[in-house]
C-alpha cells in the first residue's frame, strides 16, 4: 500500500480537497449575508438558512470537501494533504482577482508566491512515509507501526 | 448578524490562549483524524470491494475517527469563541498559519510521519504564505 507517486485519480482528489472547501465558504458566506441578520433569539431561523439555495450548495461543497479529506488522508500523509488544503487560499485569491476585478496587494501575492512554492516542495517528494505492512483490522498505534524513516 | 460588543479588548495573554486552544485542539483533531484514516486503510480499495456503505461503515466505526472530529467540534467551538472576542483579521491567519507548523510537528513525534527537509520548509513556507494571504 506504500505508494509514494499518486496516480491521476489520487491528484484530482486533491484537487478537491483544494476547491471543495474555499468554494463552500465563499457559497456559506454569500449566502449568510443575502440573509436578514439573524438574532440568537430566533435559532428557528437559522436552520431555515441551511435549505437557502446558496448555503445549501455551500453545504454540500463541503461534504465533498470532507470526504475527499479523508480519502486523501487514507492513502497520503496529513503533512503531504495539508499544503494541499492551504492551497486553496491561492485558488480563492486568484478566483478574486480575476473574476471579481478585486485588487489584491503585494503581500497577497508574496502570499500566493510562498504557498505555491510550499505545496510545490512537497509535491516533488513521497506522498506516503514508507513503513512495514500493519494488520489493517487492529486499532492504530502510528508509535508501534514504524520502524524505520526515510533519510533524504 | 451585528453585535454589539461592548466587552473590553483581550490582552495579550488571553488573546495568546485564545489562539493556542484554536491551534492545539485543530492539531488533535487532524492527527486523531489522519492515524484513524491509516489504520481504516486506503478508502479507494475499500471502495472498490465493499462499495461505497463499506467505506462509509469503515470509517465511522471507527473511534479514532470519533475522537478526531469531537476535537475537531471543540477547535470549531474555540475559533467561534475567539471571533466573538478578537478580530477575524488577527484570529483566522495566525490559527491557520500556526496549525500548519504544529501539525508538522504533532505528525513526526505521533503519527511517525516521514518529515523530511523538503516538508519542513513546505510547512514554514505555507505558514508565512497563509499568514500574508490572510492578514
Amino acid at each position: 500500500m506504500a505508494q509514494h507517486k499518486l496516480s491521476a485519480w489520487q491528484y484530482s482528489v486533491l484537487a478537491l480537497v483544494s476547491i471543495s472547501a474555499p468554494l463552500g465558504d465563499t457559497c456559506l458566506s454569500r449566502g449568510m449575508t443575502s440573509l436578514p441578520a439573524i438574532s440568537l433569539a430566533h435559532p428557528a431561523t437559522l436552520i431555515a438558512a441551511v435549505f437557502t439555495p446558496w448555503i445549501a450548495v455551500g453545504i454540500v461543497l463541503l461534504i465533498g470537501f470532507f470526504a475527499s479529506y479523508l480519502t486523501a488522508l487514507s492513502w497520503a500523509d496529513l503533512t503531504y494533504v495539508l499544503p494541499a488544503t492551504a492551497f486553496g487560499n491561492v485558488i480563492v485569491a486568484l478566483f478574486a482577482r480575476f473574476w471579481l476585478q478585486e485588487p489584491i496587494s503585494l503581500q497577497r501575492w508574496a502570499g500566493i508566491a510562498l504557498i505555491t512554492v510550499g505545496v510545490g516542495f512537497v509535491a516533488q517528494g513521497p506522498s506516503l512515509t514508507e513503513r512495514p505492512a500493519v494488520k489493517p483490522s487492529v486499532g492504530i498505534d502510528p508509535a508501534a507501526a514504524v520502524e524505520e524513516e526515510q533519510t533524504r | 448578524m451585528m453585535i454589539l460588543n461592548s466587552a473590553p479588548a483581550p490582552g495579550p495573554w488571553t488573546t495568546a490562549a485564545m489562539i493556542t486552544a484554536i491551534v492545539l485542539s485543530s492539531t488533535a483533531g487532524e492527527v486523531l483524524t489522519a492515524a484513524a484514516m491509516k489504520s481504516i486503510g486506503d478508502l479507494d480499495d475499500i471502495r472498490a470491494v465493499s462499495g461505497m456503505k463499506g467505506a462509509i461503515r469503515a470509517v465511522v466505526t471507527c473511534p479514532l475517527f470519533f475522537a478526531g472530529v469531537s476535537f475537531l467540534a471543540v477547535s470549531f467551538f474555540s475559533l467561534l469563541f475567539a471571533l466573538n472576542h478578537l478580530n477575524l483579521s488577527l484570529v483566522a491567519p495566525a490559527s491557520a498559519s500556526l496549525t500548519l507548523v504544529t501539525n508538522a510537528i504533532a505528525a513526526k513525534f505521533f503519527l511517525k510521519e516521514n518529515v523530511d527537509r523538503r516538508r519542513w520548509t513546505a510547512a514554514v513556507l505555507v505558514c508565512i504564505g497563509v499568514y500574508f494571504l490572510a492578514h
